[in-house]
Order: structure tokens, then sequence, then C-alpha cells
């Protein structure tokens, strides 16, 4: 098996290709959040469509590829469900106020040189980083 | 046409999230963790991911959308209250969880219950946000 970071570079190419293809073909920033919430929230309406099929695609292609990894899939998520729902509000809340995730801020901010792509990055990886080592190694929740 | 490319770019962004294991939460929390068994996939991720999308940035500056239309305004370069405090909420979560939206979509038929209730609680923060992100000017008005 092929080290972890082969696979990292690999999948991040297909993730481009993915943000290269929504870009170019539809004229769009692809961003999880943004495409997400303007579904929620009612502000994209009239790209639902194209919205849709997007998210479809991004969950049904993992299927097809499960069968081909000899090892059980899974996301190792915290059995806490407590954790989980406090978790999930946050990264709702939290991406649509900030207008990104790491798709849209991350991997389509930066590689435009876009400054508040690069801060949110920065604030998002500090927070995540402070909250990973405040909640595992000091408090031991997660 | 705008549905095909969609569902492409769907696609492509589902197997990359998928083989290069960012819907494992492990190794999301093993990135942010420096102080722990640090995993540098992520950073690998981030790196790859950019490539492609650098060369997409400089190809709009000389074509059309393929399906019509403009291609999005210049970035504003305003970092306000609203950037800096939802990406630290954000982050927040992705850390106590190591799931990010597109993660939380590519790992649905895998996820378990669990990855359910962090999918419903995050359609319900993210339909709470509009709310919250108008008190939250006017509490940035006020200070």
């Amino acid at each position: 098996m092929e080290p972890d970071w082969i696979w990292g570079l690999v999948g991040g190419v297909l993730i481009g290709l993915g943000g290269a293809a929504y870009l170019l073909g539809n004229g769009k920033i692809m961003g999880a959040s943004g495409i997400i919430g303007g579904l929620i929230d009612g502000s994209g309406r009239d790209t639902a469509w194209e919205r849709l099929a997007f998210l479809a695609a991004v969950a049904v292609v993992p299927i097809v590829l499960t069968p081909l990894y000899n090892v059980e899939i899974t996301t190792h998520l915290t059995p806490n469900l407590f954790v989980v729902v406090v978790a999930g509000l946050l990264v709702g809340v939290g991406t649509r106020i900030a207008n990104g995730c790491t798709s849209g801020h991350g991997v389509c901010g930066i590689s435009r040189f876009s400054l508040r792509g690069i801060v949110a990055t920065v604030f998002y990886i500090l927070a995540g980083g402070i909250t990973v080592v405040l909640f595992r190694h000091i408090l031991g929740v997660i | 046409m705008r549905i095909l490319f969609a569902a492409i770019a769907g696609g492509l962004f589902g197997a990359g999230l998928f083989v290069s294991g960012m819907t494992d939460t492990r190794k999301v929390q093993g990135w942010l963790d420096v102080f722990g068994d640090w995993d540098p996939t992520l950073a690998f991720v981030m790196g790859g991911a950019i490539i492609p999308m650098t060369i997409a940035w400089q190809l709009t500056r000389v074509s059309r959308p393929l399906s019509g239309g403009l291609f999005p305004p210049p970035p504003i370069h305003e970092i306000g209250h609203r950037l800096v405090v939802g990406s630290v909420l954000f982050g927040m979560g992705w850390g106590l969880s190591g799931l990010c939206p597109g993660p939380s979509i590519a790992s649905l038929s895998y996820g378990g219950v669990g990855g359910l209730v962090f999918l419903a609680a995050m359609l319900i923060g993210m339909g709470a946000a509009p709310t919250i992100g108008t008190r939250l000017d006017r509490w940035a008005e006020a200070a």
C-alpha cells in the first residue's frame, strides 16, 4: 500500500480538478458550504438543480469506489453524539457567516490569492488546532 | 449543461475527498493535533488541490464559462467581523468532529448514524446562520 501522503496528493488533485470543472464550466466557485447553504436558506433557489446534481455526485461516487478497498471504510467519528451535534451546529453557522469553508475559502480562495480566503483559512485552522489540543489533551473529551 | 458540469465537478470532488482520506476524521484531527501523532496528509491534499485550481483561475482571464455567463468578480479584500467570527466557529466545530461540509456529504454512505446527526445539525446551523449573522452585525456595530 502506498503511503497516505501520495493518496492525499492524488485526492487533492482530483478535488482541484473538480473545482476547475465547476469554475470553467459554470463560472462558479466550488464551495461545499455555499452550495449546501444556498439550498437551506433559499438564496440559491434558481440554481437548485445544479446544486443538487453536485451534491448527489459527491455522495454517490464514494459508494462506487468503496468496493475497491479491502478494508472497512469508516469516518471514525466520535460516538459522543452531544459533541457531534455541537460540532455540526458550529460548522453550519460558522461556514455560512464566514461565507466559506475548506473548499471555498481554502482551495478556491487561496489559489486565486484571495486575502479573505487566506485569512479565513488561518483562523479556522488555528481555531481547529486549539480546539483539538484543548478537548483531546486537556479535557480528554475527543 | 450546467447540471452536467456540476455533476462532473461533484464526482471529482467526492472521489478526491474519498481517496485522500479526508472523510476519515482521524486524519483531519490528526493534522490539527500538533501535540499528538501529527498526520501530514491534509497539507498534501490542500497542496494538490491548489495546483489545478491556480491554473483554472489563470484560464478565467482568457476565456468565458463553458455554459455561458460570467466568471466570479475579482476577490474583495474586506476582512470583516463575519469572516473572522464565522471562521473561528467553523474551526471549533471542525476540530471537535474532524468533519467539514464536503466530507459530511461524501461520507453519507458509510458515516453511520453519527454522520447523519452531524449533517442534520449542520443544516440546522446553516438555516439559523442568516439570523445569527444579523445579530452579530448589530453587536459589532454597538462595539
